[in-house]
């Protein structure tokens, strides 16, 4: 055993380097592979009831059916996620943008903050379905009223994390700022934001899926185009699969924003919180 | 503004003739709250700190010791009475960066590097810089850390960033380092280590510092004087020389006349409860 040990890790240069690839690899497939496994029983399974109860196809179609509604369906699917991911995309840079400025405001000013926090609260505290309608009735049917929605449901949580971030300094760290003779926008900039940002992210990886779902609910209100329509669409012609697919792709476009979030995030945010080992 | 004394980066003995005075506390009152809560802190506070000078200040829990340093730091304001630090109100000394502060946790960026931590200083307060710097670089190797330039702070031991603390302090090369409890979270053999080494700095450098303990043995072992403080309302109990020769070793804490400085202080320590 040990004369095995020895004699590979003497054989050194590329093989290892491709073994500890391998390694990785492998590592990261056992890592996951309990969730590998029951997304594909859980497919499986469904296959399965479908067929041996012999479901018809427009009350819920088979896996199978699902895929084949992807390759007929590809244009009318790419044209459609095109506009959702615009919505969702916009919605969530102006509504997180919108949010992290108050926040910024918030902190400075404790006026604003009493005058502006609860009107955040109530307009949070709207169900986002019945907003909706009154956007597409001041805004009309294009663009900007799914935006806006967006940008509303990302808005309020990056709000509260924010300023809870930027409030996040020690007392003993403004001192010494206090003690260096520095501005406010110098403390802002060299304090306040960097320990705000884990906050922030942790906001931003709930708005970034939550971006997806307000424009396809604003889509769902008034719209002739985006995922949402196509659901609405697919469900009131009995295109079951298709229904299905769409549902696949919106939830794949949310996880798709949550992953970018979180690599931007594993990249910003390299350090650990004072005191943490 | 005779910089020159405080600006190099030179061994100066101690003052042999009488030096100047650094800080200046005159029948200083601090109170907090309102008129119905009102809370003295500090009550008729007078005492000269000559510049060069290390004074530990001492007390029971409450006494003020740390209110009087804030004080000078102009982060606490005054009711009554007056400072001067070297002939400034203390607004004026913050601004032309006389003073450096050091606080009990070492309050580092963690996202900056220890280098760029030490460089902050020089980063902000634009309008307080005076251009008179240390050299970061020959800083960090003063306080035994040369080659951690590149770590973070959370890769540090609780004792080396508060090295990190101390050099980002003498990077202004202030007239007077204070230091509220600088190692009162350190474990013992770090933090006896870390005295020895303030003394070292403080001979190299001719700071005048001001520190604030709660360990008897660390106010007689880093003070020229110890300046006693008692509570409720935070005043003067004794401003005392501590009659131990320079430079001082950790071997002279168990010396006969070391163990009578600390015993002299617990008992003055007691009457104050």
């Amino acid at each position: 055993m040990s004369h095995i040990v020895s004699s590979t890790t003497k054989s050194g240069g590329a093989p290892d380097r491709k073994i500890a690839f391998l390694d990785s690899t492998a590592g990261v497939l056992v890592k996951h592979m309990p969730a590998i496994g029951a997304a594909v029983g859980l497919v499986v399974l469904w296959q399965f009831v479908v067929w041996f109860f012999k479901i018809p196809t427009f009350m819920a179609p088979s896996p199978v059916d699902v895929a084949y509604a992807f390759h007929d369906n590809a244009k009318i699917l790419w044209t459609n996620v095109l506009p959702t991911i615009l919505e969702a995309f916009l919605g969530f840079v102006f509504g997180n943008l919108v949010a992290i400025l108050l926040a910024i405001w918030f902190v400075h000013s404790s006026t604003a903050e009493k005058a502006f926090y609860p009107i955040a609260v109530f307009i949070k505290a709207i169900p986002i379905i019945a907003l909706a309608p009154i956007l597409v009735l001041i805004f009309g049917n294009g663009l900007a009223p799914k935006i806006i929605i967006a940008g509303l449901i990302c808005f309020f949580p990056t709000l509260v994390n924010m300023v809870q971030g930027l409030k996040s300094a020690s007392p003993a760290m403004l001192d010494l700022m206090r003690v260096l003779s520095a501005s406010n926008t110098e403390i802002l900039w060299k304090v306040r934001l960097p320990s705000s940002m884990p906050f922030l992210f942790a906001a931003l990886k709930i708005a970034a899926t939550s971006s997806v779902m307000g424009a396809i609910v604003a889509e769902w209100i008034g719209s002739s185009f985006g995922l949402g329509a196509l659901i609405i669409e697919a469900t009131y012609n009995f295109r079951s699969p298709l229904l299905y697919a769409t549902v696949v792709i919106a939830a794949a476009l949310a996880v798709a924003l949550f992953f970018i979030v979180s690599v931007i995030e594993a990249r910003m945010i390299r350090w650990k919180p004072a005191g943490s080992h | 503004m005779a910089m020159s004394g405080a600006a190099k980066l030179m061994p100066s003995v101690p003052q042999a003739e009488p030096a100047a005075t650094a800080v200046s506390i005159q029948n200083l009152s601090v109170r907090f709250g309102d008129r119905n809560n009102e809370f003295t802190a500090l009550s008729d506070v007078s005492v000269d700190i000559p510049e060069g000078a290390f004074v530990t200040m001492l007390g029971p829990s409450g006494c003020g010791k740390s209110t009087l340093l804030r004080c000078v730091a102009d982060l606490v304001h005054i009711s009554d009475g007056s400072i001067s630090v070297f002939g400034r109100s203390p607004q004026e000394a913050r601004e032309s960066r006389d003073f450096a502060f050091v606080f009990q946790d070492a309050t580092l960026l963690p996202w900056r590097n220890v280098l760029d931590n030490v460089r902050l200083p020089l980063e902000v307060g634009k309008h307080a810089q005076n251009g008179n710097n240390a050299d970061p670089h020959e800083l960090l190797a003063m306080v035994g850390l040369k080659g951690r330039e590149n770590a973070l702070p959370h890769e540090l031991s609780g004792g080396m960033r508060q090295r990190v603390a101390i050099a980002r302090a003498l990077i202004t090369r202030p007239r007077i380092l204070l230091m509220d409890e600088p190692f009162g979270a350190l474990d013992e053999i770090t933090r006896d280590r870390l005295n020895e080494e303030l003394l070292r700095v403080w001979q190299e450098t001719g700071t005048t510092i001001l520190f604030v303990t709660h360990s008897i043995p660390e106010a007689a072992f880093l003070g020229q004087n110890v300046l006693m403080l008692q509570a409720h309302p935070g005043r003067v109990k004794e401003f005392m020389k501590v009659d131990l020769p320079f430079p001082r070793s950790l071997a002279v804490r168990d010396t006969v006349e070391f163990i009578g400085v600390t015993a002299h202080l617990r008992r003055l320590l007691e009457e104050c409860l």
